[in-house]
């Protein structure tokens, strides 16, 4: 005879392992931390190179840098994409060619050409319009905008074209069908609905381009990186400096997550909202 | 002269000929149906009309005036863009999957026309989409995301889209094939009440019985070719042409 379920209980398995493992990776956090407590780093000069002037100075040409470099970067990302796809082969051919080089090339490298640039044109402009000399105009700053811009445009014009490939066929055809130019068809209802699918993506990519700023202090870009080690080129404070430097990297980065995730909310209306009264 | 004439076209998909010297005529306030097959051609002559598609012989007048080109002595001169763009505003179109556009609310959807393309001011744009929302039954849909809509009511944001355009001509491509079956009658109903308003109705369908009630000429094709025409009831009631039979039997078993 079966006995009353009623009066049975469930007893949890015991889960040795897991007490093990938690056991051992804590123990394995406690020497990492009494490591770098007792190592040959002095915390309180991390703490006071934290919000000096030139790091902050630093953090925000980082910062400058990224937001121009990605604009530059979505601009010709977005064009090269629209040109890739166009009935034109002369423009797809345009497009590919540039996709292939910059994506083809080491960014450094890339980066090194831009501010050599003098080396091939020593003078820049539109004859009987302006002219300037090439060291006067690409300057550290402007090197590095078209090095990390162009590059990125790359990579970026890659995502467009997925994200645009996306969109159903239909959705444009119903904006030419309301008297929309394919060009219109394309921004106000193709482009809106890519962006869903070209965000996740291209957030990465600001993450990425803010550490990539990094790079540019080969050419004397002064972003965080380059002023760091600055300091300890003349304090001989390497540790400590490099501490301050990922600090702020990592608070950059963290910052930006958050309006990514923001913004993804944002985009997504119409699309999960499904399940909501209207 | 005809409201839309459509002469001699032709139309091939790589090796397949959607369309083989098609001409039909629609005289303005007249309903016409498009009955045949998949494959035969119907919907490949819709989006000729406005120039979805562009054809590869034969050409489309509405009101006398050319569409999609500009004559030139015998020669047909490609008209750029945003030409064509504006003489699609003189059409209508409601499509088999709706294409609503799902960033959009349903007045979104009906305004974007007007406030873009006819540059009209918001307020206006705002009042007459929302009567045409109430027109297709739709009033308290307004501020809804398509994706919040069943299919029937898709379809009917999808019909008032094209009306805001103040259309000379109405063009249904299969406006009711992806729908569920209680759903049709709805976008039916809608459809029947424009066809009494006296607009001008090119519709590609399925439905025999919706040709029957609310056509003036019913067109059957098959093969990218027009196989029989005219009044509803004799082309439906009593078929000239064996494939027009056999095609209805099929249908109506």
């Amino acid at each position: 005879m079966l006995p009353d379920a009623r009066t049975l209980r469930v007893v949890q398995r015991r889960r040795p392992g897991r007490w093990l493992a938690t056991i051992l990776v804590l123990a394995l956090l406690a020497l990492v931390i009494r490591a770098f407590a007792l190592g040959q780093i002095e915390w309180s000069v991390v703490g006071e190179y934290m919000t000096a002037p030139v790091i902050l100075a630093g953090l925000v040409n980082t910062l400058v840098m990224t937001v121009c470099a990605m604009a530059l970067g979505l601009a010709l990302g977005v064009l090269a994409a629209v040109m890739s796809m166009s009935p034109n082969p002369v423009m797809v051919g345009v497009a590919k060619f540039y996709i292939w080089f910059f994506r083809g090339t080491p960014l450094l490298l890339q980066l090194l050409l831009w501010f050599n640039l003098a080396l091939i044109f020593p003078r820049l402009g539109i004859p009987g319009l302006f002219e300037a000399r090439t060291v006067d105009v690409i300057t550290p700053f402007v090197a590095t905008w078209l090095g990390l811009g162009i590059n990125q445009g790359a990579y970026t014009a890659e995502v467009v074209r997925s994200g645009i490939l996306s969109v159903d066929r239909g959705q444009a055809e119903a904006a030419q069908a309301v008297g929309m130019t394919r060009i219109q068809a394309m921004f106000r209802i193709v482009l809106p609905q890519a962006l869903r699918v070209i965000v996740p993506p291209v957030g990465n990519e600001v993450v990425s381009m803010v550490k990539l700023t990094s790079v540019a202090s080969v050419i004397q870009f002064s972003e965080i990186l380059r002023n760091a080690q600055t300091i300890y080129y003349a304090n001989a404070r390497v540790i400590e400096l490099l501490i301050v430097a990922a600090a702020w990297y990592l608070a950059a980065v963290t910052v930006l997550s958050l309006f990514q995730a923001m913004l993804e909310r944002r985009l997504a209306r119409g699309v999960s909202t499904a399940g909501r009264p209207a | 002269m005809p409201m839309v004439a459509v002469r001699h076209l032709s139309k091939s998909f790589g090796a397949v000929k959607a369309l083989t010297d098609v001409s039909l005529d629609v005289a303005k306030g007249e309903v016409v149906c498009l009955l045949g097959p998949s494959g035969s051609g119907k919907s490949t002559l819709l989006r000729c009309v406005n120039h979805l598609e562009k054809p590869d012989a034969g050409a489309v007048w509405l009101n006398g005036e050319l569409i999609g080109y500009r004559r030139e002595g015998d020669r047909l001169l490609e008209l750029p863009d945003p030409q064509v763009a504006r003489q699609r505003r003189r059409f209508g179109m409601v499509f088999q999957r709706f294409n609503l556009w799902p960033h959009r609310t349903a007045l979104q959807n009906v305004m974007e026309g007007p406030l873009r393309v006819g540059r009209r001011p918001a307020r206006e744009a705002r009042e007459r989409a929302e009567a045409l929302l109430a027109r297709v039954g739709l009033a308290d849909k307004a501020d809804a995301w398509p994706a919040q809509l069943s299919g029937g009511q898709q379809q009917r944001v999808g019909i008032a889209r094209a009306l805001a355009m103040e259309p000379e001509v109405m063009l249904f491509d299969e406006p009711t094939s992806a729908l569920d079956p209680e759903l049709v009658g709805e976008v039916l109903a809608v459809m029947r009440d424009l066809a009494r308003s006296g607009i001008t109705m090119m519709v590609v369908t399925h439905e025999v019985g919706f040709a029957r009630e609310v056509a003036d000429r019913v067109v059957f094709m098959d093969a990218g070719t027009v196989v029989e025409e005219g009044p509803a009831a004799q082309v439906l009631g009593q078929p000239r042409q064996a494939r027009t039979r056999a095609f209805l039997s099929a249908v109506l078993a």
